[in-house]
């Protein structure tokens, strides 16, 4: 299998404060499905930020092979007040597919549709994002994550705040996407939930890589969800 | 009322004023920078100023001046130097004083400033409207042709990044678009109450819309309409046109707000 992603020797700072992240060393292969997780303040977020180019590392080397990649940031809602349906915040999420001018062709907008439908949102398209539920809510924002066709899905903390049937939607469907699309998925969470069923590999970050490995081998005490909190 | 030239050309700067305003406007409260207009507005003063003191066409320095300041706003925030209200508050402060020491230097005190600070519906001219409509026309030509892009900046700017998507070009371009705006409304509006006609309008119209798109057709519609109204009563009242608009438009906020509230 080859290569979607590569950090090596990566250390980040902000600013002059101490490292959050030191010498970490990463490999991902195409078609993996992978969960970063670890405590609050660990790095896991900072990783991913690393990853899809939002920061720079303060040393070592950050490498993609892959072309588009999809992130779903952890702040999981529209950063607008304007009332803004399904379709209209997946659209955004094709910006990177489509001509930086004029209006949507025909072929964008059967993209944009089939992410809805991907997601299952298809009968609520034209529905103003506020009137659905949290689940729903975050099933768009995949939605939106899914427009660009990318091959490299970035998921920041994608189930905070929904209930736990919204959780199992979510991670089945991940599933689903990573098998139908073979894409290679970044699950950043402080806590497994239902997605442990379905990871192959588990990276836990804490200033550093401290556990790389499937989750059966994980140290027993960090299946409990409280332990991420330590 | 019509029969008269400056009411003609006061209508005629309205109608681009009015549907521009809330145009631009959107992408200012969706990014929650409301108060930018207010900061280019006072920078504007300084513009007006500096046309006076070089013997320059007014609106062209006040541009000039407002897309400089416009642009300065958001190079200090883009690298957070500082805080979003403290760079603001720097470009507000420095705009006024600069206008009035300028202003004391061209000996111009005794001008009658007020019809740049709340607006005037004598003071346009042919060519100032002929200005107005060209560089109007460009500036919603431009949100037009970039309206997908722009939008996906408001909705998620990190994730517009992450797309490879200009992010501080198209910021920039939202900032220069709203210097544009205010140069060009200083004559209806005024200077320090054109900011009110890029942001009520669009409130408003958050309140009864539907979609994205809904809101800015429906905030230019409010817009427009405020204008309209604003220089009719300006006219029959003996008020200035800027003060009147702006009350037309904060009306419409309440009547959008209690129509929402009974809608559930």
């Amino acid at each position: 299998m080859s290569l979607a992603l590569r950090l090596e020797k990566v250390t980040f700072a902000y600013g002059h404060a101490p490292p959050v992240l030191r010498d970490v060393d990463l490999e991902v292969e195409r078609g993996e499905f992978v969960a970063i997780a670890g405590p609050n303040g660990g790095g896991k977020t900072t990783l991913v930020r690393l990853v899809v180019g939002l920061e720079q590392p303060t040393s070592g080397r950050v490498e993609l092979m892959v072309r588009k990649v999809g992130y779903l940031p952890q702040r999981t809602q529209a950063g607008i007040d304007a009332p803004v349906t399904v379709r209209e915040l997946v659209t955004t999420g094709r910006a990177s597919r489509t001509r930086l001018l004029g209006p949507l062709t025909a072929a964008d907008r059967v993209s944009v549709q089939e992410a809805i439908d991907r997601v299952g949102l298809g009968p609520h398209a034209d529905r103003r994002l506020t009137t659905l539920s949290g689940g729903q809510q975050q099933r768009a924002f995949i939605a939106k994550a899914l427009a660009a066709d990318p091959e490299l899905l970035v998921l920041d903390e994608p189930t905070t705040g929904v209930d736990v049937e919204a959780q199992d939607a979510i991670a089945a469907l991940l599933q689903r996407l990573r098998t139908e699309l073979e894409m290679t998925i970044l699950y950043v969470s402080h806590e497994f939930g239902a997605v442990e069923r379905f990871v192959e590999r588990i990276v836990l970050v804490r200033g550093g890589i401290v556990f790389d490995g499937p989750p059966s081998a994980l140290p027993g005490l960090w299946h409990d969800p409280s332990h991420a909190h330590a | 009322m019509l029969d008269l030239e400056f009411m003609r050309l006061a209508f005629g700067a309205g109608i681009v004023v009015g549907l521009l305003a809330p145009a631009v406007g959107f992408f200012l409260v969706q990014r929650r920078l409301s108060l930018v207009g207010d900061g280019i507005g006072h920078v504007a003063f300084a513009g007006v100023a500096l046309g006076y003191l070089l013997d320059l066409p007014l609106v062209l320095t006040a541009l000039v001046v407002s897309v400089a300041g416009g642009l300065s706003i958001e190079w200090i925030r883009a690298r957070r130097r500082t805080a979003g209200d403290q760079a603001l508050a720097l470009i507000f402060y420095t705009g006024i004083a600069g206008g009035v020491v300028l202003v004391s230097a061209a000996g111009a005190l005794n001008v009658n400033l007020f019809q740049f600070l709340f607006g005037s519906i004598l003071t346009v001219t042919r060519g100032d409207l002929a200005v107005i409509a060209a560089l109007g026309a460009c500036a919603l030509a431009a949100i037009a042709l970039l309206y997908r892009p722009l939008v996906a900046v408001v909705v998620d700017e990190e994730g517009a990044r992450v797309a490879g998507l200009p992010v501080s070009a198209l910021n920039s371009l939202t900032v220069a678009l709203a210097a544009v705006t205010i140069a060009l409304s200083m004559r209806i509006v005024g200077i320090l109450l054109i900011a009110a006609l890029m942001v009520l309008p669009v409130i408003a119209a958050s309140r009864i819309a539907w979609s994205m798109r809904s809101t800015i057709l429906l905030g230019m519609g409010i817009g427009l309409g405020s204008v309209l109204a604003g220089i009719t009563i300006a006219y029959y009242a003996d008020l200035p046109p800027g003060g009147t608009t702006v009350l037309v438009a904060a009306a419409a906020v309440l009547a959008a707000e209690s129509w929402s509230v009974v809608r559930g």
